[in-house]
């Protein structure tokens, strides 16, 4: 993929607007098309409203082997030719394209609402609804399998445990799973429309709970792209105090699935450890900011919190004793074959079958797939401090689990080196406005995996448009993937395999 | 067999003693605020400008701090020039009625333990439904781990069912979302009568930043009716534990 359709680009570079590529329609399908079958993947794939009835549709592209992102543009008005059939990793995109602007991606093989919501641009719905009439979540034609001895089981929205919402359509023969749908929407709160010319003072708290467990991953790829839309220079120190609170995100989650993925396959032990021991690591975020979900420590332009060599020694020393209480109980599970034998081979996604649905984060690398934006397109201390990308392959329960506790240890690792040699100096810098008619692409990689927003400003340096994909947007189609073929009784322990976020897709 | 149990003993014993014992909050934590009027400098009102949900306000020598909306931000607190602004590591929030959610002096009215038939019925065994309506999974989490060992909230005859039907009532976390509304509806008339309904979270008390999107129902009390108020953006679990132990007059 090159020549001028591609704008090459970095994580955290400002582009002015009139810069980004553009492109017939055709040749925008083409490019995308030749540049994933070349090795590059959709990052993100939006439509923006322009003048005339067009909309924009902007592709960002990433190939993690060269490190490389590229962006390109085209115009639409009310459908193209549907990239999905031949690229099945733009299939959630141009659901939601079609969703948001009424443009219909033509020849889409699956073509559904993603979140149950009016168009945008008034009488443009894609699917001809009356506008009359309430959109209701979960409402639309579910894939079905048909056949004497086939039957339908439908879970949700409401789960049976403290879990938030979602529809889950089971296609059966006996308890072998066909195929799992999977309608969401019900959490979803207009975040990316209220952005647009919401008050400032509120549009962070916004970022902090896109997806509550990943504050820290969501607010400081906001809080980057505002700082390079600003050209601001964020200290060193507090570069490195988001490293430690991302990675203490990290470690909290990673235990608490640990501990789940335990706990549903009925190993009590190391379930009732890591789910106290998450908690640990919860209270060393609170330590640093007086949030156990990191809440009021990030700021575009820096961190709000610093730490003193009293703190430093103290988080230093209690996260020794919770790593080694961790290490007690995860390695438990390598050691019981009950808890193997259900793990090893159970859900399993295969290496091609992710790289077709683009899969990120935990799932792809469970796979074999070296995708981590901490090592491809680092952007704040991990351009410093370089951690490894922690990969297995067999692409089960087990390697996601396994991944996971691959994760902790460098994570811990990384935690004990950046706190033992913290760089001196202040911890915010004030942020200017941001420049006028620019953009930027902001990647970080949270905890479930790749977290891209990409904000554009108007011509008074205001936010014109802000896309945001959450890991869980690549990734519930692969869940739907890994369920083929399984017992539903595999579900439950499937599903925490993946852990995705309802909230973070439905925004 | 002897890994597991070496590993039991290095595990340790890790309930915490609420409610006798001494509770252990970091000092960074923030709990409930105070606003020292005294200091603050004539027709200032930084604050309630910096606050994201126009929960705090002063007039004269007196503020109103709205409990119900406050994500415990730090906002304010960063704003203003006087340094008038603190939050104490008091976790005790909860409150029965919305009202009393308006925080204008040192202290709070906390929750009232229930009447004394719900009181009979209740006290000793609460079988709570918890509905996420919108939650951004951060109070579903804090409420989540009150069932790990830290908190071991069976021991206090509480506990979370799968059904509906099997529940006293409900805890709904999120600021009610369109999509979730029917759902939460439905959920609801499932509970068989006398029921409780626990609004956690500012999402779930006053629709938290989600407040008046047209994608949203600003709170729980917008379609039940609601017993006891929870605030925090997640509240702390001691702080979801202490309301759930008052309203069953056990505290």
């Amino acid at each position: 993929m090159s020549g001028a359709a591609f704008l090459s680009i970095r994580n955290g570079d400002i582009l002015r607007l009139k810069d980004v590529p553009h492109l017939a329609p055709a040749e925008f399908r083409d490019h995308i098309l030749r540049g994933v079958d070349s090795g590059w993947r959709i990052v993100s794939l939006f439509g923006k409203p322009i003048a005339d009835r067009y909309v924009r549709l902007y592709a960002v592209m990433a190939n993690d082997r060269q490190g490389s992102l590229s962006l390109c543009s085209a115009d639409v008005t009310d459908q193209y030719p549907a990239l999905t059939g031949e690229c099945p990793q733009a299939h959630w995109f141009e659901r939601e394209i079609a969703e948001q602007w009424g443009v219909i991606p033509k020849g889409h093989p699956w073509l559904k609402p993603v979140r149950f919501h009016e168009v945008y641009r008034f009488g443009t719905d894609a699917w001809g609804r009356d506008p009359s009439k309430k959109i209701l979540p979960g409402v639309t034609d579910f894939f079905q399998v048909r056949g004497e001895e086939v039957h339908e089981v439908a879970v949700g929205p409401v789960h049976a445990g403290v879990i938030e919402p979602g529809h889950f359509r089971f296609q059966c023969h006996g308890e072998k799973v066909f195929h799992l749908e999977i309608s969401l929407g019900y959490q979803h709160r207009g975040v990316e429309r209220s952005l647009i010319g919401a008050p400032a003072k509120r549009v962070f708290h916004y970022m902090e709970t896109l997806a509550g467990d990943t504050t820290i991953g969501h607010a400081t790829a906001y809080a980057q792209a505002m700082e390079t839309l600003a050209r601001c220079k964020v200290p060193a120190r507090a570069q490195a105090l988001r490293g430690v609170m991302l990675e203490l995100e990290r470690l909290a989650n990673h235990a608490g699935d640990l501990g789940a993925l335990a706990g549903d396959v009925a190993y009590l032990p190391t379930a009732s450890y890591c789910g106290r021991i998450r908690g640990d690591f919860l209270n060393l975020s609170a330590l640093i900011c007086g949030s156990r979900f990191g809440r009021g420590m990030i700021l575009p332009g820096g961190v709000r919190f610093d730490l003193d060599e009293k703190n430093i020694a103290e988080l230093l020393s209690r996260l020794n004793g919770i790593y080694k209480n961790l290490c007690g109980a995860v390695n438990l599970l390598w050691d019981s074959p009950s808890v193997m034998n259900r793990f090893e081979g159970t859900g399993t996604l295969s290496a091609e079958a992710c790289e077709n649905l683009g899969l990120v984060g935990i799932p792809a690398r469970a796979c074999g797939l070296e995708r981590d934006i901490r090592f491809d397109f680092p952007a704040g201390i991990y351009r410093l401090a370089q951690l490894p990308v922690s990969t297995y392959t067999s692409g089960d329960v087990f390697a996601r689990a396994y991944v996971r506790w691959l994760e902790v240890q460098r994570s811990v690792d990384f935690l004990q080196n950046q706190l033992a040699t913290m760089p001196e100096g202040p911890v915010s810098e004030t942020l200017a406005h941001p420049a006028s008619e620019t953009l930027t692409v902001s990647l970080v990689e949270g905890w479930r995996g790749e977290i891209c927003h990409v904000a554009m400003t108007d011509k008074h340096g205001h936010i014109a448009h802000y896309k945001v994909v959450d890991p869980s947007f690549h990734n519930w189609m692969g869940l739907a993937m890994a369920l083929r073929g399984e017992p539903i009784s595999d579900f439950p322990l499937c599903n925490k395999s993946f852990n995705l976020s309802y909230c973070g897709h439905d925004l | 067999m002897f890994k597991v149990l070496w590993t039991r003993l290095q595990q340790k014993r890790r309930t915490v003693s609420f409610p006798k014992g001494k509770v252990s909050l970091p000092e960074r934590f923030r709990g409930l605020p105070h606003i020292d009027t005294a200091r603050c400098p004539d027709h200032c009102q930084e604050c309630a400008k910096a606050c994201p949900l126009d929960a705090v306000r002063v007039d004269g020598k007196k503020f109103q701090w709205d409990l119900g909306k406050c994500l415990f931000c730090a906002d304010c607190m960063e704003a203003c020039p006087a340094h008038a602004i603190s939050y104490s590591r008091d976790y005790r929030l909860a409150v029965r009625k919305k009202e009393n959610l308006i925080l204008d002096g040192p202290t709070l009215e906390l929750a009232q333990s229930l009447g004394k038939e719900m009181k009979r019925l209740f006290k000793r065994s609460l079988r709570l439904r918890q509905v996420s309506a919108g939650g951004c999974n951060a109070c579903e989490a804090d409420v989540n781990v009150l069932t790990t060992v830290v908190f071991d909230l069976a021991r206090f005859g509480i506990d979370f069912v799968a059904s509906p039907r099997h529940a006293d009532g409900l805890l709904i976390t999120g600021p009610v979302t369109d999509n979730m509304k029917l759902a939460l509806e439905k959920t609801y008339q499932a509970v068989p009568h006398p029921k409780l309904v626990i609004a956690v979270g500012a999402c779930a008390i006053s629709g938290g930043p989600y407040r008046d999107h047209a994608e949203t129902h600003n709170g729980a009390d917008s379609v039940v009716p609601v017993d006891l108020y929870i605030p925090g953006c997640p509240p702390h679990p001691l702080t979801t534990l202490d309301g759930l132990l008052r309203l069953l007059g056990r505290l």
